[in-house]
């Protein structure tokens, strides 16, 4: 019903785009803006108020409607169970109305269930009237506006100026909005464990905190071992895809025939298509006992799930990254600094070396920090394939855990809201935002001073 | 009679100097494109040669195949023989980094590296060792700023970027790098192309300063120009050679209709 409420508003401001722009046709050249701007015009004011009536309405009738059925049930019948029986009478009475037979109600709410349905029924039948009386009144009203002398035109950018903005903030907000959640969680979990422990404490065990025979979260929640193992994971991954990315760059900038390139790079922009639980494959079943089996022959011994699997595997998913960028980044370097390198007798290794490579620095820096940033967020891989013991240890060989697989461990277990391990979850999940936001900070302020060297 | 004594008297007033680089049918593509068909050109040591011509007659292209600078563009071709100093260096096991080391280049747009004024010289002296520590390196550095004649405007601010340079400034901070590493032959694409009138008229003088120690083949499209620094031109129109000779003569009494009509200003 509102699906075809709205399609049928947006019938009606395509009939009000094509009568605008006729009725603008005649004007000719005394008009101030073309006569596709009158009628995208006239659509956009009939449109807009139609959409906001029915939006307004949906969000508005629910509450209205449970308002008047509290209100017309006798009283004392509700208030005496309190706000959790007010939520089931009403969830009662909503099932009622939609059709649903419930055994052993109440006579009361019999009739409310009745009374809501015939209210509802009333309620689509006046949105009806009032959105047809608004497009109605509106292409009235708005009709009479479409004269020569209409600034049609910037009306419509200004709408369409709005309506950018609008999509933008979208995301905007959405980042405000998760970090308020994260905040109001972390500060609740700060008081049961001060931030100092949470930081720079290095015993990590939250099952102990589950026992109603201890003090919540005592000495259990230090995160510091679960930031080594994070950080262990992060490094072996990067020191597997900053050398390798750069080398890949290279030769596709430099050495590589066009016709190579043409396939080699979305080939390898693949890698980075493909879903993680691809890659927690490949390090549980291939790579992990390849380094077991490995590692014994050199007698060694190898947890299966070392640091160093979950690590290879990591840098290789985020290998395209560093690659692209890094390709993006040489290839931006101005051919006159190659010229000019490779006419003083520079050799083309020289100048990649003493010329692309300095010049390129900061986006290729940039491309790093995203990768970086990638590492430490990855849950998939090390979530499978790495261990859930935290332990402070930089033994690549060795089982290692990792903030993510905590958070995705502390919220799995079937824990009350407020309890400390959930919360901890919560400030796990602050910290690392605020790590992963830092480092895109400063990649993109990279990225931006490497495009603005460019430009001079 | 007079023909004799005429003769005698061009020698007499310039000796004919040797030929530093011989040029024998050389032709170039970029692709399916022609751009040189068979030019033969004889470049006279510690002299100013000049390349004139219409847009697109093959001047840059002929240039960039006297240091083997088209090898790097994809697609390019050259065939036929250039001998420097009686050597072919077309050859393909020719060390072309080597080979731009005695054949130095200039080109028509300042391209400083983004590295400080001090770096830009030094870079070439540093990827061929040819400074044993910090202060020979300096004195090579000084020595090519002198000789570009940029020394005294960018002697207290060395350490700054050479890229903050004014576009004159830089150009000759291109020259300084580009006869740092000391080369026997200078080529320049269009120097003066991207520069005001009095930055022009600097690199003029010392492009004519220059030919004392280099051999110069200079680019360019302006005839006054040409006419003002070498002594030697040589007319190209459409990738062939039209007339070559001493730029006192092309200037005034060209063999080839199509080189008059081209100084006079009736085509290009």
């Amino acid at each position: 019903m509102p699906g075809s409420l709205i399609l049928s508003t947006l019938l009606f401001a395509a009939a009000a785009f094509f009568l605008g722009r006729a009725a603008a046709r005649p004007f000719g050249t005394g008009a101030r803006s073309r006569p596709v701007y009158h009628g995208a015009l006239l659509a956009l004011w009939v449109a807009l108020p139609g959409l906001a009536v029915t939006v307004a309405w949906a969000l508005a009738q629910p509450a209205l409607l449970d308002r008047l059925l509290l209100a017309g049930l006798p009283a004392g019948s509700v208030d005496a169970i309190g706000t959790g029986g007010r939520a089931l009478v009403l969830a009662q009475i909503h099932a009622l109305a939609e059709g649903r037979a419930l055994p052993h109600l109440d006579a009361v709410i019999v009739e409310a269930g009745a009374r809501l349905s015939r209210w509802r029924e009333i309620g689509r039948l006046a949105l009806f009237a009032t959105v047809a009386a608004t497009l109605l009144v509106s292409f009235l009203v708005a009709r009479t506006r479409i004269t020569p002398r209409l600034h049609a035109r910037a009306a419509v950018e200004r709408a369409l100026t709005v309506g950018l903005v609008v999509c933008a903030s979208v995301a905007l907000l959405t980042t405000v909005a998760l970090l308020v959640a994260l905040l109001r969680e972390t500060v609740e979990f700060f008081r049961l464990v001060p931030p100092a422990e949470f930081l720079f404490g290095t015993n990590w065990d939250p099952q102990v905190a589950f026992r109603s025979d201890q003090i919540a979260g005592t000495g259990a929640f230090g995160a510091a071992s679960v930031f080594a193992g994070t950080l262990l994971v992060a490094a072996i991954a990067m020191a597997v895809a900053v050398p390798l990315g750069l080398l890949i760059a290279i030769h596709l900038v430099e050495y590589a025939r066009p016709g190579t390139r043409a396939w080699a790079k979305p080939a390898l922009e693949i890698l980075a298509g493909v879903p993680t639980v691809a890659y927690f494959f490949a390090a549980l079943l291939a790579v992990a006992p390849a380094i077991q089996h490995a590692g014994r022959a050199l007698g060694l011994v190898v947890s299966p799930n070392s640091a160093l699997a979950v690590g290879l595997v990591t840098g290789i998913m985020i290998l395209p990254l560093v690659s692209s960028l890094a390709d993006d980044a040489l290839r931006a370097v101005p051919q006159d600094l190659r010229q000019a390198s490779l006419a003083v007798g520079a050799t083309r290794a020289e100048t990649v070396l003493h010329v692309l490579l300095p010049a390129a620095m900061p986006g290729i820096l940039g491309g790093v920090l995203l990768a970086l940033s990638r590492a430490v967020g990855e849950t998939m891989i090390v979530l499978m394939a790495a261990g859930l013991v935290a332990t402070i240890s930089l033994d690549p060989l060795g089982t290692t855990t990792t903030v993510t697989v905590q958070i995705a461990t502390l919220l799995a277990v079937d824990a009350p809201f407020d309890d400390p391990r959930t919360l901890a979850a919560y400030a796990l999940g602050l910290t690392l935002f605020v790590v992963t936001f830092g480092l895109n900070l400063l990649a993109l302020r990279l990225v931006r001073r490497a495009s603005r060297t460019d430009a001079s | 009679m007079a023909r004799p004594s005429l003769l005698l008297a061009a020698s007499t007033a310039e000796p004919s100097p040797p030929t530093k680089i011989s040029a024998q049918g050389i032709s170039a593509w970029y692709g399916p494109i022609r751009a040189l068909e068979n030019v033969c050109l004889e470049i006279p040591s510690n002299r100013v040669t000049a390349l004139i011509g219409p847009s697109g007659c093959g001047k840059t292209t002929f240039l960039r195949c006297l240091n083997r600078l088209n090898d790097t563009i994809p697609g390019a071709r050259v065939t036929g023989t250039i001998r420097l100093d009686g050597v072919d260096i077309m050859g393909q096991y020719i060390d072309v980094a080597e080979l731009r080391t005695r054949v130095g280049m200039v080109f028509q747009k300042p391209n400083p590296f983004p590295k400080s004024v001090f770096e830009n010289v030094a870079y070439g002296p540093r990827i061929h060792g040819l400074a044993h520590s910090r202060a020979e390196l300096s004195v090579i550095v000084e020595s090519a700023l002198r000789h570009a004649g940029l020394w005294d405007e960018v002697k207290d601010r060395l350490a700054s970027p050479g890229t903050a340079l004014s576009g004159g400034q830089q150009q000759r901070l291109c020259i300084a790098r580009a006869i740092a590493t000391q080369p026997e032959v200078l080529l320049m694409d269009e120097p003066a192309a991207a520069l005001d009138p009095i930055a022009t008229s600097l690199i003029e003088a010392l492009i004519d300063d220059l030919r004392e120690s280099y051999t110069i083949v200079v680019v360019t499209h302006s005839m006054q120009q040409a006419a003002r620094i070498s002594q030697h031109t040589a007319f190209l129109d459409h990738g062939r050679l039209v007339e070559v000779g001493e730029t006192t003569e092309i200037f005034s009494t060209p063999r080839e209709k199509q080189t008059e009509d081209y100084i006079t200003g009736k085509i290009g």
